[in-house]
């Protein structure tokens, strides 16, 4: 099997995986389904500048000045962006998953648990809103 | 040349603003009000400083940290660029104006979240590199994450959640073609990807659409086009009027992402992959439209009436786009501007109606009201008139520039089908609730009581600005007729871009100062 069939079969079933919980009706596993999905994002920038063993991004005074001595460094830094960027992110979602889970008392990502008192409850909501506006 | 640096003003100068006014918030807010009113002002003079500068048609460009194209990050200002600095620039003060009279004290960080999120729209608009553009598009996104939950409670929180999902998915969707667009031409300037993209063949190429076809995905996220647009009302709605206000030109930061990209990179040079995104744009627009229409006659609450009128600007722009012929370019984004004025009009209108109303909410029926309501029906009338594109203000001459370009084009019956009848829903939807709302509704107590003068003040920009649209109709269109033509001949861009020369350094670390 060859590093390249590993790393796509990685990256598919991050993504699955990924968007099956996405799509999920509770906040905790979005959340869990929106990281599984930008890990897989991370992994295919990082493959996009080849596959290459054993080749360091940095220039080197061992190595020959040349391109095929070396990994692309470019992918490398865009998914430490990328990386930074959906961890912060999530950390947000958190926060505020944390607090919809205070302030409707469910963590169902539509602030009502479903059943029959659904939209009610929904209108309801919306009017206590915008009293409070 | 003096101008050179002025380019990246608009992205530093609301950062430094931004960074300042965190460390005074809290201990003094006047002091935070003024330097935040402040800043905007300046960016605003900025603002039309460039736009003058980009009238005169050419590009200019700028190289981050003086690294040459395409290695470096470089930033372009064209005519689109600063036509979209300035009318960000003039909603910012007239929904910052409209904060400052208490909407900005009821929750932590309001003005500093403001100028991050100015500094990531600005950038948006400025960048000439693919990642560049991710990068500021999650600036502008994480502030207003902030700013939609300013304020706090449960119906911001719930509509929070779906908005930042929403998003986050978009953003790795965005993530995957910027890295497939990477690995196949090797770069991410967009200068140097129209360069590249025409000379692709066999599966590469393939790649290469469906690596474009993912970006009009995301873009149409921020733009809301019509199978993504569902989180638009439900967060326009729940957010304080003067982010509402601020979030009108959000869906603009899509319309221009798909008329730089698809122009440019994926424009009529571009080979193989050439109107990549023109048949999907044309048929979802006017779905789009239709359904907005729909929304417009259905919505129970004026919150809710004026997203779906945004969501029925987008259309119209998507629309213009997608004809891609120079002429509805053209139309479309002399569109842009009255309707985006509009937009912010309105749901800064749509707090103070509610604030003047006896039950305190925007529901469209006859309550009763505890404050006159004169100068709010005026208005709501004008703004009406310009937003159902009536004569005379700017969202008619608009819609007339857009039918009149549209006669040439093989889609003829279907737009002028769906643009008017469109708009007669559009018409019948505001004079509905503007009847019910301003008319069949009794007098409550306090009929004596007047509103705040800051709101009527940043009413009146907008109202003001709206005027100036149609009184400069044509300068306005001569510049906007430029601008499609410079979007329409990317070879200006790319030249500006990639032949842009760094500065000589004046400081040599082996030789010391060279001069």
């Amino acid at each position: 099997m060859s590093i390249e069939f590993l790393i796509a079969s990685a990256i598919g079933v991050f993504a699955g995986a990924g968007v099956y919980l996405l799509l999920r009706a509770r906040t905790f596993d979005v959340i869990l389904g929106l990281t599984l999905i930008s890990y897989a994002v991370n992994v295919l920038i990082f493959a996009m500048g080849r596959v290459r063993i054993g080749m360091a991004p940095i220039v080197a005074p061992d190595r020959a000045p040349s391109l095929a001595s070396y990994a692309d460094p470019l992918p490398q830094a865009l998914v430490l962006t990328a990386i930074v960027i959906s961890f912060a992110m999530t950390a947000v979602l958190l926060a505020i998953a944390i607090a919809a889970r205070a302030a409707t008392g469910t963590d169902h990502v539509d602030g009502v648990e479903c059943g029959a008192a659904q939209r009610d409850a929904g209108d309801a909501a919306d009017d206590a809103g915008a009293r409070q506006r | 040349m003096i101008w050179s640096h002025w380019i990246i003003v608009p992205i530093v100068l609301p950062l430094l603003a931004g960074g300042l006014i965190l460390l005074l918030d809290r201990t003094r807010p006047w002091a935070v009000r003024v330097l935040s009113l402040a800043a905007t002002s300046a960016l605003l003079v900025v603002d039309i400083g460039l736009l003058i500068h980009a009238a005169r048609g050419g590009v200019d460009a700028y190289l981050l940290g003086n690294w040459p194209a395409p290695y470096g990050i470089a930033l372009a200002l064209d005519r689109l660029s600063a036509l979209m600095l300035v009318l960000t620039a003039v909603v910012a003060i007239a929904g910052l104006l409209y904060a400052c009279r208490d909407e900005d004290e009821r929750g932590a960080h309001f003005h500093a979240l403001f100028q991050f999120q100015l500094m990531g729209l600005n950038g948006a608009f400025l960048t000439a590199d693919l990642f560049n553009l991710f990068v500021f598009f999650e600036v502008l996104l994480i502030a207003s994450y902030g700013l939609l939950l300013h304020g706090g409670g449960a119906t911001r929180l719930r509509s929070a959640i779906h908005y930042v999902a929403f998003n986050l998915t978009g953003s790795a969707l965005f993530l995957i073609a910027v890295a497939v667009l990477y690995g196949i031409t090797g770069t991410l300037n967009m200068a140097d990807l129209a360069r590249k993209v025409p000379s692709l063949a066999g599966t590469e190429a393939v790649l290469a659409q469906s690596a474009g076809l993912l970006l009009l995905v995301v873009f149409s996220v921020k733009a809301a086009l019509l199978p993504l647009y569902f989180w638009l009302p439900d967060a326009y709605a729940a957010a304080a009027a003067p982010v509402s206000a601020l979030f009108a030109i959000m869906t603009k930061v899509g319309v221009y992402a798909i008329a730089r990209v698809y122009t440019l990179v994926f424009g009529t040079t571009a080979g193989a992959a050439a109107h990549l995104a023109t048949p999907w744009l044309v048929w979802l627009a006017l779905a789009t439209l239709g359904l907005a229409a729909i929304g417009v006659v259905a919505a129970v609450r004026l919150r809710a009436l004026a997203a779906y009128l945004v969501v029925a600007s987008a259309g119209t722009l998507l629309l213009a786009l997608g004809l891609a012929t120079q002429r509805t370019v053209a139309a479309g984004l002399f569109y842009l501007i009255p309707s985006t004025l509009v937009a912010a009009a309105l749901f800064l209108l749509i707090d103070g109606v509610s604030r003047a109303r006896a039950d305190n909410n925007d529901r469209i029926g006859a309550q009763a009201w505890h404050r006159p309501r004169g100068t709010l029906a005026f208005t709501y009338f004008v703004c009406a008139i310009s937003v159902a594109a009536l004569p005379p203000l700017g969202g008619f001459l608009g819609k007339v520039q857009l039918l009149a370009a549209a006669s040439d084009t093989p889609l003829q019956a279907w737009v002028w089908g769906l643009v008017l009848v469109s708009g007669l829903a559009v018409v019948v939807g505001l004079s509905r609730a503007g009847s019910a709302v301003f008319w069949k509704a009794p007098d409550g107590d306090g009929a004596h009581l007047r509103a705040a003068p800051a709101q009527y003040f940043s009413l009146g920009i907008l109202l003001m600005c709206l005027v100036a649209v149609s009184v400069l109709a044509q300068p306005l269109a001569r510049y906007t007729n430029a601008t499609a033509d410079q979007l329409f001949a990317p070879q200006a861009y790319i030249d500006a871009v990639l032949g842009k020369q760094p500065v000589a350094p004046a400081w040599n670390p082996r030789e010391g100062m060279v001069k």
